[in-house]
This record gives C-alpha cells, structure tokens and sequence, in this order.
C-alpha cells in the first residue's frame, strides 16, 4: 500500500511484476517486427498488428499508469479522450478516404 | 494530469487521422516501404518501452524512500536520449534520401506527426533532468516520489503514443 502525500492510499504491485509486464512487451514487440517481416501472414497483418499494439498499450496504461489501480474516475478521464480520439480518427478517414 | 492525457490523445489522434488521410497519395518522394528502416526503429521502440520500465522502477524505489529511484530516473533519462538520438539520426537520413516536408504528403504528415512525438519525448527529459536535481537536493521524500508518480504518467504516455506511431506508420505503413 502506498500512501500519498494528499492523504491517499493505493495498491500498487512490486518491482518483480514491473519487471515482467517489460519483458511481455519487448516479446510483443518483437513478434509484431517478426509477424512484418513474414509473407504468409500477410493477410492477416494489419489486424495482427493492431491486436498486438492494443495489448501493449493496455499493459502500458493498466501495470505502468497504475490504472488497474486506481479510481475509476481517472481511467474514464484517459479513455474518454481515447474514445474521442479514436472515433475522430475513424471518422476522418472514412470521410476522406471515401472509404 | 489525466484530464490533459486525454486532451493530449486528441492531439495525437488528430495527427494520426491526417497521416492515414493522405497515405499513399504521394505523387512524388520516397514511400513508407522505400524509406523505413525496420530494425532500427524497432531497436529505437524496445529502448523506449525500457525507458517505461526504468521510470516505474525508480517511482517504485522512490516511494519505499529510497534513493536508488534517482539512479532509475537517470537510466531514464539515458533511453531517452538514446531514442531521441535515434530519431534524429532517422530523421537526417530520410533527409538525405529526399523525404522533406515541403517535397511529398508522405514526408509533410510523417515529420509532423513524429516531429511533435520527438518534442513530446524532448519536454520529458528536460522535466526528468530538473527531477533529478530537485531530487538530489531532497532525497527521496514522499512529496518527490508524488512529484515523479505525475511526470511518469506523461513518460508513459509518451510511450504508448510511440506504440501506436510504430505499428500504424511504421510497421503497417510499410508493409509489403
């Protein structure tokens, strides 16, 4: 339990789980490089890649932002600004990409 | 500090959208599959995910008050550089190849996005390094350790900005 100076406290894990959720995303990443780099997967590649990038990114913002942890106030904050985010970019490219 | 995360994933977004708007109408210019150096790039994205795992590391350190978090945020600061180096060193050499910003959409959208990626990671070493000296002079005090859990929220981000840049602009961009 780690308490802050405001008052607050939070759980939060130890060095050992940090230490693993860097060695998960350095597999992940280079899976991602290997997967680009094999024809037969071609197919499949751009879902693959960003199903890969997804897992990463949550691993970032849940174990390393802490957000698994904390208020849930804080991870609607981010993911509402994900979302909007998301949708813009969604949304502009099928407006101009007639897709 | 989360309300301008998510602020900041507007910003990102809408760089993001514009790339994916003008990719592939490049008349002219060196193309995404001509130009990256997946290797490299893939080098420069594993430093700055450790980057990550330093900054949890030395907050780790620093909320159980102990100085050995200092010497983490340092090996921060040194990834940091490293891929901001990498990036400069990206950028020089795709100058050098014909990519500019004036010459192609491709090389316009490319610069900007990463451009504003790069400040962001530049921004993040500046406010490290004056951590570091505001932390040599207090030791590892809860309020510094609440000082570091803030500025490693924006590292983090910074970072899982770099994931989605990687795999979209790089990795599918140039995709064969």
């Amino acid at each position: 339990m780690i308490q802050q100076p405001d008052g607050g406290s939070h759980v939060q894990p130890d060095a050992g789980t940090y230490v693993r959720i860097g060695v998960v995303l350095s597999t992940v990443t280079m899976i991602e490089v290997a997967a680009f780099y094999m024809p037969f997967l071609r197919l499949v590649l751009v879902p693959l890649l960003l199903g890969l990038a997804a897992i990463k990114f949550s691993l970032v913002a849940m174990y390393y932002m802490h957000l698994k942890f904390d208020p849930r106030l804080l991870a609607a904050l981010f993911a509402g600004g994900l979302l909007v985010a998301g949708s813009l970019t969604i949304a502009l490219v099928a407006l101009f990409r007639n897709l | 500090m989360w309300a301008f995360l998510g602020s900041d994933c507007l910003f990102f977004g809408s760089l993001v959208a514009t790339y994916l708007v003008y990719y592939g109408r490049s008349k002219q210019g060196p193309t995404p599959h001509e130009i990256f150096n997946i290797p490299f790039t893939s080098v420069s994205t594993f430093v700055l995910l450790m980057s990550s795992l330093a900054i949890v590391l030395a907050l780790a350190n620093l909320q159980r008050g102990s100085r050995r978090g200092l010497a983490w945020l340092g090996v921060t600061v040194f990834l940091g550089t490293w891929f901001v180096a990498g990036q400069g060193y990206e950028f020089s050499s795709f100058v050098s190849e014909g990519l500019t910003i004036p010459g192609s959409l491709f090389g316009s959208t490319f610069y900007v996005l990463t451009g504003f990626h790069g400040a962001h990671v530049t921004i993040g070493l500046l406010w490290l390094m004056g951590l570091i000296g505001k932390g040599l002079k207090t030791g590892a005090t809860p309020e510094f350790a609440y000082n570091v859990e803030y500025m490693s929220l924006y590292w983090h981000f910074v970072d899982v900005v770099w994931i989605v840049i990687f795999t979209v602009v790089y990795l599918i961009g140039a995709a064969p």
